[in-house]
């Protein structure tokens, strides 16, 4: 098996790419919640928020300037095929260049500080948040999601105990959906990660986000999970802006680990409707 | 009055506001603003409040302004600015009462204010207005000039006077004690089945 040369040059390209659209274009899953949501709202507010926010993703996409001001943290899954040979530099460095360039020639906004005391912007949003999986194969898969701090603020972890269950992390993500509530811009679509590690847990929640909105989670009871806590969610009442209605979260994801016997780890993350995310295969 | 209502039910808000203004607005009123905002967020409320509590003049006269909770995106070469929706206002919580202390009659931004906001709102007559978070695209239409007008050097944060003609708003907290996502759980709020 000989190795597949890919450039640094060729996922700096891609990677600046990718954060420009993220921020201008939602995709299309998205857009379809934005109109199921219509259908189903009760609230006149609330159905006033969606129409808005439609229209601000017409205008995002037309104009070319982002869906939010705030152009996020740019937090990057990387699926590395190990017979994938990155030529000509490091692959991190190559991803921040992306970001540099994307950031800066698209009008984005530099939203990330060198130091969380001193809070000195770096002035081009870098650097980004990179987890790298290596996968069979000789392709470079790269992730990109805008993530934005308002509703990242409102992310939470637990650690329960196995006597807690799953009724006990169904009550914790339910928590975490209430305590978000209007600061974190619903809806909301909501990541969960249960099992692993303390960190694994915290990763899994937030790859849980990239599934598509409103697909059906291979396993039949995880499933059944996400869906009895998405209905329960819009009972809660807190609806778009959190101005009172029914869409309180277009989507709830759970991904689980295996776990230590002593362990039931619960990370949560929270999105906001601007849910920024694009991907390529090199 | 720098508060009208117009014939679509909407309140026109035209700051500078006055006692009597902030008190004819309540929880859940939709509003249009025209007229001079000023935008303000974490690290500039950071650098105004030492210069509170040594008592000496801000780089901004607060008094019957309302203050938005923004950090803009660059605007494109020809647009005025980029996208421009609300942050969290929560986080300027430390510092709102002491500004309202000052006479700064609103807020503008997203997300739940502290009981102690809510409170100072009552005490000093100041409201907190909704704007739609995460809608900045469809909100720049309404900002027709913008200027830094203090700390340059905080890029996307720096406080900038923004000329706004018909800025879309809800009030969420009035000087009432009218709060309107306490509101709007209430009335949506449904029990789950076989719960409850």
């Amino acid at each position: 098996m000989t190795m597949r040369e890919i450039h640094v040059s060729a996922i700096t390209d891609a990677v600046k790419k990718l954060c420009m659209e993220a921020n201008y274009d939602l995709e299309p899953d998205m857009l379809r919640a934005f109109d199921r949501a219509l259908k189903s709202e009760r609230s006149a507010a609330g159905r006033q928020v969606l129409e808005i926010l439609k229209d601000n993703a017409q205008m995002a996409k037309t104009k070319k300037i982002p869906y939010c001001q705030d152009t996020g943290f740019v937090v990057a899954f990387v699926e590395l095929g190990q017979d994938v040979h990155v030529a000509g530099g490091l692959l991190p460095d190559a991803i921040d260049e992306g970001v540099r360039q994307g950031y800066t020639e698209g009008y984005l906004r530099a939203s990330i500080v060198k130091s969380p005391f001193d809070r000195k912007n770096t002035g081009d949003n870098t650097p980004a948040v990179i987890h790298l999986d290596v996968v069979p194969g000789a392709n470079l898969k790269v992730m990109v999601m805008a993530k934005g701090g308002g509703c990242e603020n409102r992310s939470k972890y637990k650690m329960l105990t196995p006597a807690d269950g799953v009724d006990g992390v169904k009550e914790w993500i339910l928590e975490c959906v209430r305590t978000a509530g209007p600061d974190a811009c619903p809806p909301l679509i909501v990541g969960v990660g249960v099992g692993g590690t303390f960190e694994k847990a915290a990763i899994l929640s937030k790859k849980a986000l990239l599934r598509e909105l409103g697909s059906t989670n291979p396993d039949p009871l995880l499933d059944a999970i996400e869906k009895e806590l998405l209905d329960r969610a819009n009972r809660l009442g807190i609806g778009p802006q959190g101005y009172g209605g029914d869409t309180t979260a277009f989507g709830i994801h759970v991904l689980t680990y295996p776990c230590h016997i002593t362990s039931l780890p619960v990370a949560v993350t929270i999105e906001c409707h601007a849910h920024r995310h694009k991907e390529v295969t090199l | 009055m720098s508060v009208e209502l117009a014939a679509d039910g909407i309140k026109e808000v035209r700051p500078p506001l006055t006692d009597a203004d902030a008190e004819s607005l309540k929880a859940g009123d939709r509003v249009r603003i025209t007229g001079v905002l000023y935008t303000a967020r974490d690290a500039a409320h950071a650098r105004l409040l030492p210069l509170i509590d040594a008592g000496q003049p801000l780089p901004i006269d607060v008094r019957g302004q309302i203050i938005y909770y923004t950090g803009p995106s660059p605007a494109r070469p020809g647009d005025v600015v980029g996208s421009i929706g609300p942050t969290t206002g929560g986080r300027m919580d430390k510092f709102t009462p002491k500004l309202l202390a000052l006479g700064l009659k609103g807020t503008m931004g997203k997300g739940a204010r502290s009981q102690a906001v809510r409170d100072a709102f009552k005490q000093y007559k100041g409201v907190y207005l909704g704007a739609i978070g995460g809608a900045g695209a469809v909100l720049s239409r309404f900002v027709k000039k913008l200027e830094v007008v203090a700390y340059e050097d905080l890029g996307t944060e720096a406080i900038r006077r923004i000329e706004v003609e018909n800025f879309p708003a809800i009030v969420v907290n009035d000087c009432h004690g009218g709060d309107l996502y306490e509101d709007g759980v209430r009335a949506y709020a449904r029990p789950s089945e076989g719960r409850d």
